[in-house]
């Protein structure tokens, strides 16, 4: 057996009392696809950050070649081929793909080189890439492959991607692995950091599992299950969801012909978007992010109060042009994507960040009910199970996936008549996803009209009744969930609802 | 090597220690520059920091002086919370000193009789909507223009200054004054209670404490000032509860400049008792300082203004008793900004040897 690419022994790093890494172990061979699952939380990321010198580990042994190394700092780790592509991107949206990826290199480099050795570079692993586009019009997808030849560039001996296919279309995420696998036949390690079993075990060779800051398994994803690689996971099976039949009531939100210039040219703009939910059914947005999601969202909720009154309609009202508090009396509630910042303030106790959308504990004097709000916000930590110590903790304190937890359980609790949700469970762990799944349907089952906007597409078939698919500003006419399949959400989510269904793209182009 | 390394949580600690010592190397940089100005740096430091509480009539000028910084400090304490930047507060004190004190000299020049704790409420009424209306001016610019509020608010100043100057000498320049800008001494029925016999403290004092409380009531306990809270370090999560940012920018500028003008008036109708072009020495450019090194909190404000008025007392004591320069006190303002904004680093951050910690944030 080769002498292993990337060895790690007992490597352990604590953040205060929450200790992320705990006598970790991780060998990568050479040419070897492997990947790091685990839950969020679970301390893939501060293993990754230890390999790629941002972190320094509080213990532990880091072999590369089997040399012992000690890499302090991400230049040192690029020093000896490591390469990083990180989930959320750092490119400058008014630069060239050139320009961007010149910043990086040596100016000694002239910029014509860059972009010509862009182009070969791109070429060589069959990624279409223009070096003189500005980054502004590049989609999310192109801008992943911006990262990737920025990182393909430096010749990497071992690439570290993380949770690459969160921003991907199922076609995409064909052509990323191809890529990977060619990758990887030339001899390049790569580190694939996923929470999707159904990719891990498509692509990757070995597969090391993550539970709380320990090694809980190294397996062979090929010759594992679903299941048992989720039993690894998070130590059990997620519970399985229950659905009733869909019987929708009456219309309870419906958007006509609603178009909107965008606010900046980093927006979008809305195109003659049309959708109805009705009481009772949860309805789904698919689509890529930055697709003009984030606009409808705003334009939903009252955030951007500049749709004409009819073009948004709550049970028949026209309520375009209302407030989002105006609104949310009214019984439309929303749970926004980011958590921090727009959906609970950081520096608030999780009891005064009740305040944002429920009334309850604030008398007719306008003077707060200090009790009664704890109380609220004591029952809300209960029922819905959030981890935190009390009422009193700020909302900054909350892992993500806690947080999220209690906002939605904030709008649950407020017994809406609708309830819109943008990526309600992005970056939540496995279990608390389960959950927010199951508080979906059982509201449903109450007659409450959902929308749910969301990239994960299992989710979405998991737990709507009809789905639309948002792509470049515009929303595809609606399926029933029940007859629509992944090719053909996924050949929408490009904009491409009116044509015909293509084949699926080639594939495989290993050699391993 | 040494490097910043990010904390997992805020430090609670560094929150209460960082004006700690940020004062700690405001009082060692004074002791440095005393001794290279050849004075005994314990002397020095005794007659700036100490001195002040050392003898009643001491004490009781630091109470006036507080009055006008507690005032000043709460309102920028609330517009800062809610994201408006209002930096004129100085201007507002000028045209709340110009209300109160022209009632005042109205009541003395028409020989009104009034009786004093009767005539207080009118001074709080005018120096407030004084103050109020030049603030509304900077709100109704940045509401209905855009305007940015930092430079309204400046500006405004300016304008302040230069409308005192023309008052002081034109119109209300007391005819028999041997011409020099001022106006008449208002007469003593006009001017605030004061507290002790023979101190010149006075009752506008127990009003900026009475203001203190209030405005941690208003901004702890009643929906309303949560709701202007949340506009600062979250504008995205107001816009997302409904919370209107017209609302807080009109809100916390009419409060602030009230409670500016309130200073103004009872700097006018108090100490000084007549109106001169030299009523305000920058009390409300004093504020800002106050409101950050008190925490933008309202008893920090309280605790900040005594602070600032000790060296504001001690600055005028070093001139008097060991010839130094009063600017010191400016220079040790700025210190303890200084010293305090590069303390509050080590809140979200600390200090790691050795090892590069980029991005070591929260452990996920």
């Amino acid at each position: 057996m080769s002498v292993p690419r990337l060895e790690l022994r007992h490597v352990t790093k604590r953040f205060g009392a929450v200790v992320a890494n705990d006598d970790v172990r991780l060998t990568v061979e050479p040419g070897q696809i492997h990947a790091v699952l685990g839950e969020n939380g679970a301390g893939k990321s501060t293993l990754m950050k230890v390999i790629y010198g941002a972190v320094h580990p509080d213990a532990g042994e880091f072999l590369w070649d089997g040399r012992p190394v000690q890499v302090d700092s991400p230049h040192q780790a690029r020093a000896l081929g490591i390469a990083m592509v990180f989930q959320h991107f750092s490119l400058f949206e008014t630069l060239t793909v050139a320009e961007n990826i010149w910043l990086g290199l040596s100016r000694e480099i002239p910029l014509a080189r860059v972009a010509a050795d862009i182009v070969r570079k791109a070429r060589e692993y069959g990624l279409e890439l223009d070096p003189a586009r500005t980054v502004y019009t590049l989609s999310v997808g192109e801008r992943q492959r911006v990262e990737i030849v920025r990182a393909l560039l430096g010749e990497p001996r071992l690439l570290i991607l993380d949770e690459p296919t969160s921003v991907l279309t199922p076609q995409a995420v064909e052509k990323l692995f191809v890529t990977l696998r060619q990758l990887a036949a030339t001899g390049c390690s790569i580190l694939y950091i996923s929470h999707k079993l159904d990719e891990i075990r498509s692509l990757c060779h070995q597969c090391t599992v993550l539970r709380n800051g320990r090694v809980a398994g190294i397996c062979d994803p090929t010759a594992e299950t679903t299941a048992s690689l989720s039993r690894l996971m998070i130590g059990a099976e997620p519970p399985r969801l229950v659905r009733r039949e869909h019987r929708p009531g009456n219309l309870a939100l419906q958007v006509r012909e609603l178009s909107l210039p965008r606010l900046d040219r980093f927006g979008v703009t809305l195109d003659r978007v049309s959708l109805e939910v009705h009481q009772g059914e949860v309805v789904g947005i698919a689509g890529v992010s930055g697709n003009g999601q984030a606009e409808l969202m705003a334009a939903i909720s009252g955030e951007d109060p500049r749709p004409e009154g009819e073009a948004v309609r709550l049970f028949g009202a026209p309520i375009g042009r209302l407030g989002a508090g105006a609104r949310r009396k009214l019984g439309l509630h929303y749970v926004p994507e980011e958590r921090l910042g727009r959906g609970a303030v950081p520096s608030l106790s999780l009891a005064h960040n009740l305040l944002l959308t429920r009334r309850e504990a604030v008398r007719r004097t306008g003077w707060i009910d200090v009790g009664k709000l704890a109380g609220q916000a004591r029952d809300i930590i209960g029922r819905f199970r959030v981890t935190a110590p009390g009422p009193r903790a700020v909302a900054r304190s909350l892992s993500g996936g806690n947080l999220q937890k209690y906002i939605v359980g904030r709008e649950i609790d407020a017994v809406p008549r609708v309830l819109v949700l943008a990526q309600p469970t992005w970056g939540v762990d496995v279990g608390a996803a389960a959950q927010i799944r199951g508080e979906l349907l059982s509201l449903r089952d109450t007659g409450c009209a959902v929308l749910l906007v969301s990239e994960e597409l299992d989710e979405l078939f998991e737990v709507t009744d009809r789905l639309y698919v948002m792509a470049r500003g515009r929303l595809s006419p609606p399926v029933p969930t029940a007859t629509a399949t992944v090719e053909q959400i996924g050949e929408w989510m490009s904009g491409l609802w009116t044509a015909p269904p293509a084949g699926t793209p080639a594939s495989s182009g290993a050699r391993t | 090597m040494i490097r910043l390394e990010a904390r997992p949580a805020p430090s609670r600690l560094m929150v209460l220690l960082s004006p700690v010592i940020a004062l700690a190397v405001t009082v060692a940089v004074a002791a440095i520059l005393f001794a290279s100005l050849g004075k005994d740096p314990a002397r020095g430091l005794y007659v700036f920091l100490l001195k002040p509480f050392s003898e009643v009539r001491l004490l009781s000028e630091l109470g006036l002086k507080a009055t006008p910084l507690i005032l000043c400090s709460l309102g920028l304490a609330l517009c800062y919370r809610s994201n408006v930047w209002n930096i004129g507060a100085e201007g507002q004190f000028l045209l709340g000193a110009i209300a109160g004190g022209g009632l005042a000299m109205w009541v003395t020049m028409n020989g009104v009789a009034v009786n004093r704790w009767g005539f207080f409420p009118f001074v709080v009424v005018a120096g407030a909507l004084g103050g109020a209306a030049w603030a509304a001016v900077v709100a109704f610019l940045k509401d209905r223009f855009h305007a940015n509020e930092i430079l309204v608010s400046l500006m405004l100043v300016y304008v302040a200054n230069l409308l005192l100057t023309w008052l002081m000498f034109g119109p209300w320049k007391d005819p028999k004054g041997w011409n020099f800008p001022q106006t008449v001494s208002f007469a003593a029925d006009t001017t605030i209670p004061r507290v002790f016999r023979g101190l010149r403290v006075n009752w506008g004092l127990a009003v900026a404490l009475a203001a203190a409380g209030l405005m941690w009531a208003f901004l702890f306990r009643t929906f309303r000032g949560l709701q202007l809270q949340v506009g600062g370090p979250a504008p995205a999560a107001a816009r997302y509860a409904g919370f209107s940012a017209r609302g807080a920018l009109w809100t916390t500028l009419l409060a602030s400049g009230g409670l500016a003008g309130l200073a103004g008036a009872f700097e006018a109708v108090g100490p000084m008792g007549q109106l001169t072009p030299h009523v305000s020495t920058g009390y409300g450019f004093t504020a800002i300082i106050v409101a950050f090194v008190g925490r933008l909190h309202p008893l920090g404000c309280i605790l900040a203004s005594v602070l600032l008025s000790t060296f504001l007392i001690g600055g005028e004591q070093a001139q008097s008793t060991i010839q130094m320069p009063s600017a010191l006190t400016g220079v040790f303002q700025g210190v303890l900004l200084l010293a305090m904004l590069a303390c509050d680093a080590f809140i979200l951050f600390r200090v790691r040897r050795g090892a590069v910690a980029l991005r070591a944030g929260r452990a996920s």
